[in-house]
């Protein structure tokens, strides 16, 4: 069963962080990913460029629409992803509890992959 | 079937059903890894045991009978629809379910009950739902009871309920016991559930809702099986305290409807047995190394049930007691709780001081029994102006009918003693 982890952070908070923790956490998520693909269950990851360079479509009346910036208005964004190998939820749950951006306010949200679509 | 089967045997299916179903219940969807295949199986079980024990007698291990005959009539629905769907994934999972070996120890049985529990108090789950699927699965009430019982319109529950089990088969939430460094917190919040539903249970009890599903006996129930497959000292306390609220269950409301307070109950209308049991389940609880919430909880409520009369009540006991509640978990209620203890201890000066303290910090200023206790400090110190403030305060912000009245009946004697000094 995979699971993605989407990784939500308020950005201007990242911003504001000290050089210094912005550097352990990314120590962190280097961490995070190599014990995940040692063990074999590491499909795919990324830190996403930041809000700024976000680009969103929609169709309008059949046209497609193109504006700048994410698609949802909140101060959370997503900020990076992992696509995981997990035997249930509750294992998935338990990694995504090492997520190192947790510490400092971040949110992770866990959706598993529909069977049959599986990466 | 045929209206010649013994009387005795259809009896036993039926007391079977009743001690059992849930049990087996819970074994199947280990087995066939799926709540709604489970349910089926279950019936169909038991419609094979009306078929065949009047003919062959009931067997010597009828729950081991039923769960075998549960689980191959599924794997046969199973094999059935595969071939129509000719899904592959299907005649995997049925392979899969065939190969493993059925093991009827007790002990598997037991640890089915708890996953199954812990499945159903999952915290990926909304607290609706763990509340909806743990009376449903767990205690096998229908949809229909839950909904009457919650005030709520059956196809919502019905919804809640389907949406939680579609969440577990998609998202793949365990039918596991979790492991030991996840356990404390994972039984939080089944006792969070059961202690839900006991409440709901103990306050609808003074609505004029008499055919309603007793949700405080099933929370109990709940409570039993809970301690009895897992002793945890916290399971336990929680056993206690909702034993200890129960025994007053027939004093804290008047014929009329009206909410009795702790000191003006009749004692007699306690009920013993339950005292009895929750105070040495209390006893046993506090045996353990750190006492957790619900045990100090039922601790207070085992000092208030052991005091005969109000005035024995054992106030230090029960100030040192919200002291250590404070400790592990403070929160602006227990606050109040050990101000009214303190009052009764050191007298409403004492009290009121902790009062005004916790509404200064802007605390509790929309609760309204906050305002209740403040109001009946001033009463006794005499304040009556005060006393008629708070009171006025309470009565705007309770939101139950018979507190609102109890409250306003309070102010009313207020008035008469006000016009009398």
């Amino acid at each position: 069963m995979q699971y993605l982890l989407l990784c939500c952070f308020d950005e201007d908070r990242w911003d504001k962080l000290p050089e210094t923790e912005r550097e352990r956490i990314m120590h962190e998520y280097g961490k995070f990913q190599h014990d995940l693909a040692a063990s074999g269950q590491y499909r795919a990851g990324a830190k996403l460029g930041s809000i700024q360079t976000a680009t969103t479509l929609r169709e309008r009346a059949g046209k497609p629409v193109v504006t700048d910036g994410p698609f949802a208005e909140t101060k959370e964004h997503l900020g990076g992803y992992h696509l995981i190998d997990c035997k249930d939820l509750d294992e998935a749950i338990a990694i995504a509890r090492r997520i190192p951006t947790l510490s400092a306010g971040g949110a992770v949200e866990v959706r598993p992959v529909e069977s049959g679509h599986q990466a | 079937m045929n209206g010649q089967q013994p009387r005795s045997v259809a009896a036993a299916i039926d007391a079977i059903y009743r001690t059992e179903s849930r049990r087996i219940f819970a074994t199947l969807i280990r087995l066939l890894g799926d709540f709604d295949i489970a349910e089926e199986a279950l019936h169909d079980a038991f419609r094979a045991a009306l078929e065949h024990w009047p003919r062959e007698g009931v067997p010597a291990n009828p729950r081991a009978w039923l769960v075998s005959a549960g689980r191959f009539k599924a794997i046969d629905g199973i094999r059935r629809r595969a071939r129509f769907d000719a899904l592959d994934d299907r005649m995997d999972e049925v392979e899969a379910i065939v190969d493993e070996s059925v093991a009827f120890e007790r002990e598997d049985i037991d640890d089915d009950r708890l996953r199954l529990i812990f499945t159903c108090c999952h915290p990926a789950l909304s607290p609706d739902a763990q509340v909806a699927l743990t009376l449903r699965e767990i205690c096998g009430l229908t949809t229909e009871a839950i909904a009457q019982a919650f005030l709520t319109a059956a196809p919502t529950l019905a919804q809640r309920i389907v949406r939680a089990k579609g969440k577990i088969r998609d998202a793949r939430i365990p039918y596991e016991v979790p492991a030991a460094t996840e356990l404390p917190a994972r039984l939080d919040s089944v006792l969070r559930v059961i202690y839900l539903v006991f409440n709901e249970g103990y306050s609808a009890s003074s609505g004029p809702a008499l055919m309603r599903v007793d949700l405080s006996a099933e929370a109990i129930r709940l409570g039993r099986l809970l301690v009895a497959l897992l002793p945890d000292p916290e399971a336990i306390g929680l056993l206690a305290l909702m034993l200890l609220q129960e025994s007053r269950r027939a004093a804290r409301v008047s014929p009329a409807g009206d909410i009795v307070l702790l000191d003006e109950q009749d004692r007699s209308l306690w009920n013993e047995a339950q005292i009895a049991e929750g105070s040495a389940l209390v006893r046993r609880a506090m045996a353990a190394e750190r006492s957790g919430p619900y045990t100090l909880q039922a601790a207070i409520a085992a000092v208030h049930a052991n005091a005969k009369r109000g005035e024995l009540t054992d106030w230090s006991e029960i100030v040192a007691l919200y002291g250590l509640l404070m400790r592990i978990e403070p929160s602006p209620v227990v606050e109040l709780n050990r101000a009214v203890a303190l009052a009764m201890r050191d007298g409403p000066s004492a009290g009121l001081a902790l009062v005004d303290a916790i509404l200064a910090r802007g605390d509790l200023g929309e609760y309204h029994l906050a305002h209740a206790v403040r109001a009946d400090f001033c009463r006794r110190l005499g304040d009556v102006q005060q006393a008629r403030a708070s009171y006025r305060r309470a009565i705007a912000l309770a939101r139950q009918e018979p507190e609102r009245r109890f409250l306003e009946r309070r102010l009313a004697e207020l008035a008469a003693t006000g016009a009398a000094a």
